[in-house]
């Protein structure tokens, strides 16, 4: 290639007007063994930005992977474990509440009847014992009736 | 989308990332830490990976991101032992040694860059990127980058004249 040509595009790789294929071109030129004297001062220049194309990133990716995803699925999957306690042992109680307090109920209705009355007598005595300690307001009355005689 | 599969959408452009993360942050070991760094966040955008068109793109925005975060606050930091600060005021013989090597003259020049155009030389002169997508990488016009472009190419010019003409290097 002319040397014009090639001062040109090197004036006009200075104001950044260059294409991307003029600059290859140019690289190219300046990494040949026929660069003009005067133009050698660019030759490492051009040399420098080929050879840190070489540069390369040495360090393993592997471990960084999988850093944040399990800590997200670890605090929901703690979540709904959490939950579900929660409601397995509520639902729990509740039905244990029915189950095993129980009302007193009987299948057979003999067995029934009999508990009844055990119960009925159990509390008429109860009453009665009430009813023994109040008899004396009885006596109230009779005095009342003797000092107001009754029309 | 899973490890696997992840692994395979990254591989063509994580090089990419770390460059321009080690453009921007110099060290080595930092550029590192960057690009996992930016290629975990990826991982937990996983599930809306798909929606983006270019997926590369929307890395080296992260990437970007991510860089000028660390530098601002390194700086609000007082500690200033930057690398470029630190090995620009004491070269050591080592370096003096290197710096003789003219590769890395100019990978000096370019890091004495204000990092934009820094990042937009990496993006161009080595990824090669379109202007296109470089404008929507930086979330800046085209028009802009180019002048920004042309500004740090016309600085690395006058250095390298500097350098052949006097032989500093």
């Amino acid at each position: 290639m002319e040397l014009d040509k090639k001062e040109a595009l090197l004036e006009k790789y200075f104001e950044g007007e260059t294409t991307l294929a003029e600059e290859n071109e140019l690289k190219i030129y300046f990494s040949s063994a026929a660069v003009a004297s005067h133009l050698k001062q660019y030759q490492s220049l051009f040399k420098y930005y080929a050879s840190e194309k070489n540069q390369n990133f040495k360090v393993e990716l592997d471990g960084l992977k999988v850093k944040k995803r399990p800590i997200v699925w670890i605090s929901i999957a703690a979540s709904v474990l959490v939950l579900l306690g929660l409601g397995f042992y509520t639902f729990n109680s509740a039905t244990n509440d029915k189950t095993n307090q129980g009302l007193g109920t009987y299948d057979n209705p003999e067995e029934a009847f009999k508990e009844t009355q055990k119960a009925l007598a159990m509390l008429s005595n109860h009453v009665n014992v009430g009813i023994e300690s109040i008899q004396y307001v009885e006596n109230y009355e009779n005095t009342r009736d003797q000092i107001f005689i009754m029309e | 989308m899973n490890q696997n599969e992840f692994v395979h959408l990254v591989a063509p452009f994580k090089d990419k990332i770390f460059r321009v993360a080690k453009r921007l942050l110099i060290s080595t070991e930092e550029a590192e830490d960057a690009t996992q760094e930016v290629l975990v966040k990826l991982w937990n955008k996983n599930e809306r990976l798909d929606s983006y068109n270019s997926v590369e793109a929307f890395a080296m925005t992260i990437t970007k991101n991510y860089c000028f975060d660390q530098l601002k606050s390194k700086r609000a930091g007082n500690l200033k032992i930057v690398h470029t600060n630190f090995t620009n005021r004491e070269p050591s013989l080592h370096q003096q040694v290197e710096d003789s090597d003219s590769l890395n003259w100019v990978a000096k020049i370019i890091n004495n860059l204000p990092e934009q155009q820094r990042l937009i030389i990496q993006m161009r002169d080595i990824e090669q990127y379109e202007f296109a997508e470089i404008a929507k990488i930086l979330e800046m016009n085209e028009t802009a980058i180019r002048v920004a472009l042309s500004r740090a190419r016309k600085t690395i010019r006058e250095f390298m004249i500097k350098t052949h003409s006097y032989g500093i290097g």
